[in-house]
């Protein structure tokens, strides 16, 4: 028997890929969300493997901020020219713009709640009725109770307390025009799968992921880094450190660690050892109250 | 760096706090140091603000606004922990509300159940339906936990004589692998080290236990069933002839070289080669997701099934099975029209008949019931517009289960095991 069809990363792979084909083989038209964050870069490599030798049979889509990481946008967009897939990009400054949304003031202003609108926009106007996410379950406690395929209203609300059962491998994406379904294939992935996945496959991230220099400044016990995005109060300081980040969001609500870990090995030490979760770590969104994500997710947000 | 061999185990737990499930649950998340600081903080804060007397560790996942206000589990939580053997996925079902729901939706996926009994309160009904459902689920492997055994003394009588009487009833249930654990979870004997307060058990702690329990051979290794999910055809000069077919392997093993039939048309021919993104590989086994490229241009599309010529599912439009019933305001009955998902195929169905409504307490049959409601379990005849290709559930779950729709609402109503 091939002892490596028994690892934990191939079963994970093989129940991922299962739910991407599910989905283009049931839906009109698909998206993935592609933001250059390490979840949705092995999203986007399970989906390569689920369709080889053909290409995705579906575009990704970026919910932009306006207010990302240079190096990520740049990731993003080489990534996307090398497997030759449409990328479909909906910005937050123009649902701005167009008075869709207003822009929070003060120096702890922030476009994550806006990117809820922009999102929902986007979905409507491209006429999309399967959306990938990147979500896992461990990473937040509203999610660790989201289904699989998980249905949205014609306003794009979650429903936790009406999820429809969802049992083996059956997934039911059967919904009316206007309504949509997320789609989580990395429910069952860790974080720490998802850096072993990314080491064993050798695939390639930002490199603001790695141990860097930055200049950062401590908000609400979160390091932030200095970026014409967000305001700093008087008594803010930056200073150069070397840091890292877990997860990559907006700038102005992403924290960065301190860090030495320069390597894939060093990273999948760190996160084994770390004893922090990484929204915690690193996520002011997430901070605001006991329940800031249901909150968020029942409005639409990913 | 060397790739990780780590297995993946799926188990299922059921039961209330009373039973001592979570303090069960936290103590092997915190031993094998997969709970967080931040996350045991907020879980301690929450617990304070409440009056708790101790840290609830189900908030740790009673992560929806509803659950926190009413101090309820509603859902099935999933947790994960790892030790260097294995990743486990647990799929945390609540004790009472929506019980049959969740315990059956937890269950479908599982390797193992866990069920734990109060030493001081023996088997109680609530634990012959966790076993009941378990093995009507097919879990393969179960796992009897007495707990509070510190409450006992730590008695050798009070464990052997709660086996005893599972034993006796479970000999109704076909259970392939029981085990049965003497702990305290709230001291921690047994749970992921041997105690030394019960020298006469000789078995191993439940840790070293769900590390060790063979799952590998729980596949069904004989019936080779592939379902087709999808048909990979490139549009690139590259594989300008490639024509795959794409989907999980559902039971058996499949090789270059194999010869093979497609159903329902009833082609045959023989697999060319077992494509993946990381190259072709020499087989596939349960669980696989690949491409099966075949000798013989035939028509093959999405709701097919490759199998092999002399061992071939059932296939047929009349479907006797066991369904639990999911759906909240409506009812199984007679002349309902249903969608049903069965492996990649959908088709209508129609209920012929209620043959009997099953009593999850005692296994009564009712055979003069002629619905089911939320949570209710019976034996019905069902009629396809289509064929299915299937199995046993009891010998296939993959080929084995189907679910129904309902098509106004488009809602899951319920879970079905072919008989």
């Amino acid at each position: 028997m091939n002892q490596a069809s028994f690892t934990h990363l191939r079963a994970l792979e093989s129940e991922s890929v299962h739910i991407i084909r599910e989905v283009a083989a049931e839906f009109d038209r698909p998206v993935l969300l592609f933001s250059g964050g390490k979840d949705s870069i092995v999203m986007l490599r399970l989906a390569e493997k689920a369709f080889w030798p053909a290409k995705l049979p579906f575009p990704l889509m970026h919910v932009d901020t306006g207010h990302n990481f240079p190096e990520v946008l740049d990731y993003r967009d080489r990534r996307v020219a090398e497997i030759g897939a449409r990328l479909v990009v909906v910005s937050v400054q123009d649902s701005i713009d167009a008075g869709r949304v207003a822009e929070e003031k003060g120096p702890r202003a922030s476009r994550n709640r806006l990117q809820t609108t922009t999102l929902l926009d986007g979905i409507t106007e491209h006429g999309f009725d399967a959306v990938f996410g990147g979500a896992r379950r461990d990473e937040e406690k509203a999610r660790a109770k989201e289904r699989v395929f998980s249905f949205r209203d014609e306003f794009g609300q979650w429903d936790p307390k009406n999820q429809r059962p969802e049992l083996w491998s059956l997934y039911n994406g059967r919904h009316q025009k206007g309504e949509h379904i997320r789609v989580f294939p990395l429910s069952n992935w860790t974080e720490l799968d998802i850096w072993q996945y990314i080491a064993q496959e050798n695939i390639e991230i930002p490199s603001i992921y790695f141990s860097h220099q930055r200049d950062v400044f401590k908000r609400d016990g979160m390091w932030l880094s200095t970026s014409p995005f967000i305001t700093q109060m008087e008594n803010e300081h930056a200073v150069p450190m070397t840091v890292r980040y877990r997860t990559v969001g907006d700038m102005s609500c992403t924290g960065a660690v301190e860090s030495a870990a320069a390597t894939l090995d060093e990273i999948i030490s760190e996160v084994a050892a770390s004893r922090i979760t990484e929204r915690g770590a690193t996520r002011a969104d997430d901070r605001a109250s006991e329940t800031a994500m249901e909150d968020r997710k029942r409005q639409g947000y990913f | 760096m060397s790739e990780p061999v780590t297995e993946l185990l799926r188990f299922a737990t059921a039961g209330s706090v009373d039973d001592g499930k979570s303090t069960l649950i936290g103590r092997l998340l915190c031993d094998t140091k997969s709970i967080f600081e931040d996350q045991l903080a907020a879980v301690e804060r929450t617990s304070k603000q409440r009056g708790d007397e101790y840290v609830n560790l189900a908030l740790l996942t009673d992560g929806l606004r509803a659950e926190r206000e009413q101090g309820i589990t509603i859902d099935v939580a999933y947790r994960y922990f790892a030790t260097p053997k294995r990743k486990f996925i647990i799929a945390d079902t609540p004790g009472h509300i929506q019980y049959t729901r969740n315990m059956v939706t937890g269950a479908s996926t599982a390797d193992l159940a866990l069920v734990l009994i109060d030493a001081r309160k023996g088997i109680l009904e609530q634990s012959r339906r966790h076993a009941f459902l378990a093995s009507l689920l097919r879990i393969p492997h179960m796992v009897l936990c007495v707990n509070k055994m510190d409450l006992v003394g730590y008695s050798q009588e009070v464990f052997e004589n709660i086996k005893q009487e599972f034993r006796e009833f479970a000999r109704k249930l076909e259970v392939a692998d029981l085990t049965f654990i003497p702990i305290s979870a709230l001291n921690g004997d047994n749970v992921v080290d041997r105690s030394k307060n019960m020298p006469w058990y000789e078995g191993t702690s439940l840790l070293h236990h769900l590390e060790e329990v063979h799952i590998a051979s729980d596949r069904n290794l004989i019936d080779a069933r592939f379902p087709v999910q999808y048909v990979v055809r490139p549009i690139s000069g590259a594989h300008h002839d490639f024509r795959g077919y794409a989907g999980t392997v559902a039971g058996g093993m499949f090789k270059p070289g194999d010869s093979v039939v497609v159903l329902p048309s009833g082609f045959e021919s023989r697999v060319r080669s077992i494509e993946t993104f990381d190259g072709a590989r020499d087989q596939a086994v349960p669980s696989d997701s690949v491409v099966i490229t075949l000798e013989d241009e035939i028509d093959v599309s999405r709701g097919d099934m490759i199998c092999r010529p002399h061992n071939r599912p059932t296939v047929g439009q009349d479907i006797e099975a066991m369904v639990c019933w999911l759906g909240d305001h409506t009812k199984l009955a007679a002349g309902n029209k249903y969608a049903i998902k069965h492996t990649t195929k959908w088709a209508r169905a129609i209920v012929n008949d209620v043959r009997y409504r099953l009593d999850i307490n005692s296994l009564h049959r009712d055979e003069s019931a002629d619905t089911l409601s939320l949570n209710e379990i019976g034996r019905i005849k069902l009629r396809t517009t289509a064929p299915l290709l299937y199995d046993e559930y009891r010998r296939n779950r993959t080929t084995g289960s189907f679910l129904l729709v309902d098509e106004a609402t488009n809602n899951t109503v319920a879970a079905g095991m072919i008989l």
